[in-house]
């Protein structure tokens, strides 16, 4: 019975799934995984989250919460007696997390369509893609984490990407490594977090399977 | 947090419908602020200083510091003037799903409606089914309810009223009328703009928008 509260539909390789295993890790919440199959999806996954059929979705005493940000408030909102919160609680820099938040999901939109697109499609992904990082680059300049001393829900909303900047590099040809050395930085001092590394798959099987995945759209 | 001597200031565009968002939460917390229009062409010094990422309105100054993106400021409202007219449930699982449905108000709504005026051809054509897809789904999510919010008008009543004020244009280049496939919709935003001050002050007219977007459309070259 134990976890059976709380469970999580989602995919290994999927960003926004790992943003939602990590803010669980953090609270230190039981929960079952349940891996889909997305080209065969199940009946409780479309019957939770009707309206996109996507994952990940949280499923709380049988209840479904849909979006991987909107998730992870609703984690550290439920869990909040459980340390360490999320998000900050002056609504400043709540607000700031957010906006955090909310500006990866554009990188992350770039990153994908890097892998999807060619050509001329690409490029401009690839355009998209580095200023978002330069600005994330400012963005830490000399502070630990995204949004100051804490690490948290913006930190959370981008680490995932990680696991695929080896694939972005090597399908993009770009060198992320060499040319964001704070968000290198930032990337390793996360990775320190159990709850991060343990929820971030392997950069390389994340390659193949992207590199997989483009052989049958292209 | 909230001071007497508050320093609100608010940049904006009077046609946009996230603009709205932010102008009747501040309205609906009665709360005093200085409106200031920008000219999109021409952005002030001020708002590219106070939104450097993406250099959009609306921008919310409070006391100096700056808040962006429509949503994250009326949750910022909401939490720094909590004492009024709450705009979010304090159930965690509510508040969930305000937030699911305003952001699919966010990433769907808008960017369909815009290519309902900006687009032509099968791709105007799929825009419209689409865009009455949409609208049948958000107007599931009402049911019978008086508000998205239940008893009260709330987030998500926020978050979409200021898209009626887009309907006109919608219709006209969507060719639809969106009474005849969502009247519930239609019956909600006439309750918020008869019950709520802060709807009825804040939503321009419908023919204004209307001659905004024939200007736009004109502007960006896109025939008839």
């Amino acid at each position: 019975m134990a976890g059976s509260e709380v469970e999580l539909l989602d995919f290994w390789a999927s960003l926004f799934g790992m943003r939602v295993r990590i803010a669980l890790a953090e609270k230190g919440v039981q929960y079952d995984y349940k891996e889909e199959n997305l080209t065969n999806k199940s009946q409780l996954l479309l019957e939770m989250n009707p309206v996109h059929k996507k994952i990940p979705v949280l499923i709380h005493y049988g209840k479904p919460i849909c979006e991987s940000n909107i998730i992870v408030q609703y984690i550290d909102e439920v869990w909040q007696n459980k340390y360490p919160p999320l998000l900050p609680s002056d609504p400043y820099l709540k607000a700031q997390a957010r906006f955090w938040a909310d500006f990866v999901d554009k990188i992350y939109d770039a990153g994908r369509r890097i892998l999807n697109t060619k050509g001329e499609e690409m490029e401009k992904a690839k355009t998209e893609f580095i200023d978002g990082l330069k600005v994330l680059e400012g963005q830490l300049g000399e502070k630990p984490y995204l949004t100051g001393e804490s690490f948290g829900y913006a930190d959370i909303a981008m680490v995932p990407l990680y696991c695929r900047f080896y694939a972005l590099e090597m399908i993009g040809k770009m060198n992320i490594e060499k040319e964001y050395p704070k968000l290198i930085a930032w990337v390793k001092r996360c990775m320190e977090r159990e709850s991060v590394s343990k929820s971030l798959p392997d950069p390389h099987k994340v390659y193949e399977f992207l590199l997989e995945r483009q052989k049958k759209i292209r | 947090m909230a001071k007497q001597e508050d320093e609100v200031i608010l940049l904006d565009f009077w046609a946009s419908m996230f603009g709205m968002r932010v102008r009747i939460a501040l309205a609906e917390k009665g709360i005093p602020y200085e409106y200031r229009e920008e000219d999109l062409k021409n952005k002030s010094q001020l708002l590219l200083e106070s939104n450097p990422v993406h250099k959009k309105i609306p921008v919310l100054i409070h006391n100096g510091k700056p808040v962006s993106e429509s949503s994250i400021i009326v949750e910022y409202i909401d939490e720094v003037w909590k004492d009024k007219a709450p705009l979010f449930p304090s159930d965690p699982y509510a508040k969930a799903h305000a937030r699911f449905w305003a952001d699919f108000i966010d990433k769907k709504l808008y960017q369909i409606g815009r290519n309902l005026y900006t687009t032509k051809g099968e791709e105007h054509e799929a825009a419209r089914e689409e865009f009455i897809s949409c609208l049948k789904l958000i107007e599931g999510e009402l049911g019978d309810k008086p508000y998205f919010g239940g008893e009260s008008f709330g987030y998500l009543d926020v978050s979409l009223i200021p898209f009626y004020s887009w309907f006109q244009a919608y219709e006209t280049y969507g060719n639809m009328i969106i009474e005849h496939e969502c009247p519930k919709l239609i019956a909600w935003a006439k309750r918020c703009i008869q019950n709520k001050e802060s709807v009825s002050k804040t939503l321009p007219d419908l023919e204004k928008i209307l001659a905004f977007v024939q200007h736009l459309r004109k502007r960006f070259g896109i025939d008839e």
